[in-house]
This record gives structure tokens, C-alpha cells and sequence, in this order.
């Protein structure tokens, strides 16, 4: 299992871009990952957590939007959703392609920040609280 | 109110992807064929890595090697009969090689010295299909000890080769191999990609296989 090495990368990427745009702390973090890219979703949501620890994102929640793969087939014209990485087939002509145009995705889409003033909220409701 | 975003549009991978694009442009620029050799642990990869260097050698080539392994250096050792140098890449538990660990290893080589460098990743069908290690090919080994269903368990890790090769060949019909439904399976998840078929014992399909490398090293 390679996922918590992948999550160690995530939160490293984040974070720095984090920091560079001195954003304080990150609510959520937007994962673009591709049926292809060999990386399981369960298991880098598992890690995550313990990757973010210590960190700007501690605490942060990672949404994960899964891509499906398309390929393109070139005696058709047509692009093709596939329903199972599988098998590579065209779904006009049935025809085997390699031709891939999205699937093997992993990157970070966007961050969430926690602003200023959601953070003085919480702070007032925690003041009201005590 | 609306939470404030900040687009990153980043790949998790870059730090990797950006040491392999310059692993990639040292290869390119001395000259020398990378090959990243990926398949599942028993799979014979070290056994036909070592014929493919005595060969290579034997023609003259000169060949480098740097070899993943999670704990021991029992396939260093065993490369190293054939006669051309090699490296151990120890990964301590890591089950897959990174870019930063070959140039770590490359160390003091010259690349320059060289005409193919290979490089034998850990035996893993999963995790090594993410990391671009900066090679001109990926090569994905199959036995016909495995199930010819294996592509279609494993097909990030299948569609990210460019060729594979069926090992244990001799051996294909005692343990009824299914020669038509393995490379309907690697066809399926790999439209296109040249299946080749060996036995690092007999030697069959050896010379095929070593003739495809030296073409593709002569065209880069």
C-alpha cells in the first residue's frame, strides 16, 4: 500500500501552497483522482488524517472527486465514458483504444480556507459556550 | 457566507514527476536506454534480467542495473553473475521505487558508460504505476504461472507499460496455460501493446526479446 505515501505528497503540496498564500487553516482540500492512477480512495482517506497531522491541514476534511476514464476512439470520432477499466472499447464501434483523454489524474483541485471570520465565530461561540 | 478558495491545480506527484523529467533529460542526453521492470513478486523478473545482461553483454553492450528490493540483496547478488554492475536499492519497506531514490543510487555512474540501464522495481502490481522514475519504457512481466486474468486485476498498472512479456513459457502447458485469453486480457486493458513470450530457463523467446531492446535503444 503506497496510499499513505501519496498522502504524505498531498499534504506536503497543500500545505506549502497553504502557507505561500498565508491562508491560515484549510477547511477542506479538493482531490481530482482518476480511475487510473492506482490509488485507492478508502485507503488515502484512511491515511490522510495521520499525514495532515501536525500540519496546516490538521483537522481538515479531503474530498475526493473520482474521475472516470475516457478514451477516444479514432476510426469513430467518438469519446467513451468507460463503465470498467476493464476493457479499453469504444462504445459506438466496440473497438479496442488506448487513446486515453482523462483518467489518470492526481491532483489537488483547490482548498477551502477557513476565513477570518468563521474563525471569530467560532471563537465568539466558544466564548459564549464558557 | 462563501468559504474563500484557493485553486491549486497542482499534482500530488509533481516533486516526483519533476526529478523523472530530469532523470529523463540526463538519460536522453548520455545516450543511455532506461528500462523500468514492473511485475508481481516470483515472477522470474531477475532471472530474465540476468540472461538479458549476459546477452547484452556478450554483444558488446554495456549494461547497468539498479535493483529494488524491500529487504534483501539476494537478486543484487544474483544480477551481478551476468557480469555488468548493479546496484541495490534497500527500500525498507517501501513498496515501490521513487524517482528521488534512482538518482540517489545512480550516484557517482557515469551514465555516459552505458548503453542500457535497467531498472528492476519492487515486485508490486500495484503501487510502482504511479511513480515515473524517468524511463524510456516500462515493461510489465506476466508468468503463466499467474492467471491470465491478472491484467484485469491490476490495470492502472498494465495500461501504464509499453510492453509486455510472458515469462516461464516452458512450463505453459503443465500449469494449462491459457495462451489466447492472457493476451486478450493485456489487449483489453492495453490496446496495442507488443506481448512477447519467454523462458529465461530454455532460452526460448530470449533473442526475440533481446533484439526488441536493441531496437529500441538503436531508435532512441
Amino acid at each position: 500500500m503506497h496510499e499513505l505515501s501519496i498522502a504524505h505528497s498531498l499534504v506536503e503540496v497543500a500545505s506549502k501552497a497553504a502557507l505561500n498564500a498565508d491562508a491560515g487553516h484549510v477547511a477542506r482540500v479538493h482531490l481530482r483522482l482518476g480511475l487510473l492512477a492506482g490509488v485507492e480512495k478508502d485507503a488515502l482517506l484512511f491515511c490522510y488524517d495521520i499525514a495532515a497531522e501536525g500540519t496546516v491541514l490538521e483537522g481538515s476534511t479531503l474530498e475526493i472527486e473520482e474521475l472516470p476514464v475516457i478514451v477516444h476512439c479514432a476510426a469513430c470520432g467518438v469519446d467513451t465514458t468507460l463503465d470498467t477499466i476493464q476493457r479499453f472499447a469504444c462504445g459506438n464501434c466496440g473497438a479496442l483504444t488506448g487513446d486515453i483523454r482523462q483518467g489518470k489524474e492526481l491532483s489537488i483541485d483547490y482548498l477551502e480556507l477557513e476565513t477570518e471570520d468563521a474563525a471569530e465565530n467560532i471563537a465568539d461561540s466558544a466564548e459564549r459556550a464558557e | 457566507m462563501q468559504p474563500r478558495i484557493l485553486q491549486i491545480q497542482q499534482s500530488v506527484l509533481s516533486k516526483n514527476d519533476e526529478l523523472a523529467r530530469g532523470l529523463r533529460d540526463r538519460f536522453t542526453a548520455a545516450g543511455v536506454t532506461t528500462i523500468n521492470v514492473v511485475s508481481s513478486p516470483g515472477s522470474g523478473k531477475t532471472l530474465l534480467l540476468t540472461k538479458t545482461i549476459e546477452r547484452l553483454v556478450a554483444r558488446g553492450y554495456r549494461v547497468a542495473t539498479l535493483v529494488g528490493d524491500l529487504a534483501t540483496d539476494n537478486d543484487a547478488r544474483r544480477l551481478a553473475e551476468a557480469g555488468a554492475p548493479v546496484r541495490q536499492i534497500v527500500t525498507g519497506g517501501n513498496c515501490h521505487l521513487e524517482a528521488h531514490m534512482i538518482e540517489e543510487y545512480l550516484g557517482d555512474w557515469d551514465l555516459k558508460d552505458y548503453d542500457f540501464l535497467f531498472i528492476e522495481n519492487v515486485g508490486n502490481l500495484v503501487c510502482p504505476s504511479s511513480y515515473d522514475l524517468g524511463e524510456d519504457f516500462r515493461i510489465v512481466i506476466l508468468s503463466v504461472t499467474e492467471g491470465e486474468d491478472k491484467p484485469l486485476k491490476y490495470p492502472p498498472m498494465f495500461n501504464s507499460a509499453d510492453l509486455a512479456v510472458i515469462t516461464k513459457i516452458d512450463i505453459a502447458e503443465a500449469v494449462e496455460f491459457n495462451r489466447d485469453a492472457a493476451h486478450a486480457s493485456i489487449q483489453s486493458v492495453r490496446p496495442g501493446m507488443t506481448i512477447l513470450e519467454v523462458s529465461a530457463k530454455t532460452g526460448e523467446g530470449v533473442d526475440v526479446w533481446v533484439d526488441t531492446l536493441i531496437k529500441r535503444h538503436e531508435g532512441t
